[in-house]
């Protein structure tokens, strides 16, 4: 059992990130805090991917005569793909804020949702 | 000779940074039209070429697959790419008057360019072959539309956008997470590739939580109930033709790459053992019960129209879930008859909107005398909401209630019929209040004094009574989207496209 937990402990941390993040996004009121709390969870999948891609004893995936075994390269090229989208998402959803900051004059949900509710009562 | 296939993707590639950089609204306009009008003609040819069965495989620079991408083209994507490139061009005729009033002049090339990438992103979604290669294109069509949702007239447009791209990036990283899972029961990325040695792999315990994750996050994607949240606020605040284009297009391809996934990537007999068919019943039915009932509750025709988009997908949920021939086959009719109904309806909400700067029922009682033409579409698109005879949604519900009969599954029919009845009376409620409540004269607030309220928009009437149009059309003469479904639901149950 104790093997079994220490043998996988890469995928415990991460499952670890992965609820933090996912917890930050749906408790947090504060919008910066929800996107942060995105940027943790898709790092957590990053992180999974990079763990998959590994291989016990293998080296970087270059052909030479002293290693036969090598470590999976292509998580780690996909991986390259998933953090440009991430980076995306997190330059749409900063732009985001800032116009909300400026329209609504906070970034805290619950006085956001309360200035929408009073605008549909007008 | 299949190289053109490629030419869906790379169009709107090429034009959307020029688009961006010439700067220019007109040129933006024109090059958006360009490329809707060059992309549904070369759609249509794959479709023609595709309808008979035969499959077309398309190497991306002559990379062998599984190495390489591959664009695979059969009956299902080839419908869905025309349903993605008509409403593209359509949208674009639609949008020329309303846009200019809702975007800012000085973002309107970017606002074209934005809707361009969309476009982009969705036939990549439906064309391509490759699961990693799709989330790509998943990411582009949804960071453009955020973008596009954001540029909505009204301040709550922003939180609209803000919310969607919380839940729409939840959903796409949940299916990376699980094409992670499947790469590592598998080691492979190619959807025919995974299929072809499932066997090989199907008892690891990864296989099932791949499966779970693909589907949660396409589930989120498509706005199956329970995770609709996110699309009442985003298609009730984004511009006009924004709404019109998402609501006929972007949910529909959704829905394409969970069909896809569960016959394409995961054999059918693998997943039909699992309690997933009565959990897919259960999604759709409750969908399709609870939007029509938040449906009634709404005043703008914009919120009611989106709610009942979760009802409708709801039946297209369901269709799938049903797990028979002709349960697919609704679905995938559905799919076009829903875009073509939808979108005929958000078209007239727009032109609403366009004229009385509301979309608020109470205050466009008796409008039905000042605009005929529009609350006329209101009519017939209600009509074929609703699944009366003779309209496109008729055929589609028609084919969703046999396959509930065969199946015995008398629940489904009866959430079927509730569903039906509940949307005659959203209908009705928007009817009401445009023909029959018109004892007060028609007042409004909202529109800046010396603004013509009755300015037509001839190309946007044009636009909305050509679907209005094939609305009755495609309730009278099923050939071409029958056809189309019925080929695909064959070639899925057969097992995947033939190498």
């Amino acid at each position: 059992m104790t093997a079994y937990i220490l043998g996988h402990l890469n995928y415990w941390l991460i499952i670890g990130v992965m609820m933090i993040g996912m917890f930050t996004m749906m408790s947090s009121p504060n919008l910066m805090k929800k996107l942060a709390g995105l940027s943790v969870f898709q790092t957590a999948v990053i992180l999974f991917y990079v763990s998959v891609g590994k291989v016990e004893g293998g080296t970087a995936p270059i052909i030479t005569d002293v290693a036969t075994r090598y470590a999976n390269p292509l998580p780690q090229v996909l991986m390259l793909t998933a953090i440009v989208v991430g980076v995306a998402t997190m330059a749409l959803g900063f732009a985001l804020i800032i116009r909300i900051k400026r329209a609504y004059e906070s970034i805290e949900e619950d006085e956001i949702h309360q200035q929408i509710q009073k605008e549909e009562l007008d | 000779m299949e190289a053109y296939t490629v030419l869906l993707v790379v169009i709107p590639l090429i034009s959307a940074p020029l688009t961006a950089l010439i700067a220019n609204r007109h040129v933006a306009w024109g090059l958006s039209l360009l490329v809707g009008a060059a992309t549904f003609v070369i759609a249509l040819m794959l479709l023609q070429d595709v309808i008979t069965g035969r499959v077309i495989h398309y190497e991306l620079g002559g990379w062998k697959p599984p190495w390489g991408i591959e664009y695979v083209i059969d009956a299902l994507n080839a419908l869905v790419a025309v349903i993605v490139t008509a409403f593209a061009l359509l949208s674009v005729l639609f949008g020329r008057q309303s846009v200019e009033r809702e975007v800012h002049d000085s973002q309107l090339h970017l606002f074209y360019a934005a809707f361009q990438l969309v476009l982009l992103g969705l036939l990549g979604m439906a064309l391509t072959g490759d699961i990693f290669n799709l989330f790509v294109f998943l990411e582009i069509s949804s960071l453009s539309s955020y973008a596009l949702i954001a540029m909505g007239h009204k301040r709550q447009a922003l939180v609209a956008s803000f919310n969607y791209l919380i839940a729409g990036t939840l959903g796409a990283t949940f299916f990376l997470l699980g094409i992670g899972f499947l790469y590592a029961a598998s080691g492979t990325l190619n959807m025919a590739d995974i299929a072809s040695r499932f066997e090989q792999y199907d008892a690891m315990a990864l296989v099932i939580t791949a499966l779970l994750f693909i589907l949660i996050g396409l589930a989120l994607k498509a706005a199956a109930f329970p995770l609709h949240s996110w699309l009442p606020d985003a298609y009730t605040q984004a511009p006009s033709m924004v709404t019109v284009f998402l609501a006929s297009t972007s949910t529909k391809v959704a829905v394409y790459v969970l069909i896809r996934c569960l016959y394409h990537v995961f054999p059918q007999e693998y997943w039909s053992q699992l309690l997933l068919p009565s959990f897919l019943l259960l999604s759709g039915c409750l969908g399709m019960l609870y939007g029509s009932y938040k449906a009634i509750q709404q005043d703008s025709i914009k919120r009611l129209l989106a709610y009942s988009s979760v009802a409708q997908l709801g039946y297209m949920i369901v269709g799938i879930g049903l797990n028979n021939e002709t349960g697919l086959t609704a679905t995938v009719v559905h799919m076009f008859n829903h875009a073509i109904t939808k979108g005929a309806l958000f078209m007239a909400a727009g032109m609403v909107f366009y004229r009385m700067h509301t979309t608020s029922l109470h205050q466009l009682r008796g409008a039905g005398k000042t605009m005929p033409w529009t609350t006329g579409a209101f009519v017939i698109g209600g009509l074929s909401l609703i699944g009366v005879p003779g309209t496109a949604g008729f055929i589609s519900k028609w084919y969703l209630l046999q396959a509930a009969l065969e199946n015995n599954n008398y629940l489904v029919v009866a959430s079927l019929l509730i569903a039906s009845i509940m949307a005659i009376m959203y209908v009705w409620k928007i009817i009401e209040a445009l023909y029959f409540d018109g004892e007060e004269k028609l007042h409004l607030h909202q529109v800046p004094s010396g603004q013509d309220i009755v300015a037509a928009m001839p190309l946007a009437t044009l636009c909305c009574y050509l679907l209005v149009a094939a609305c009755i059309y495609f309730g009278l003469y099923t050939d071409l989207s029958l056809d189309a479904a019925k080929t695909a639901a064959q070639s899925l149950f057969a097992g995947g496209p033939a190498r």
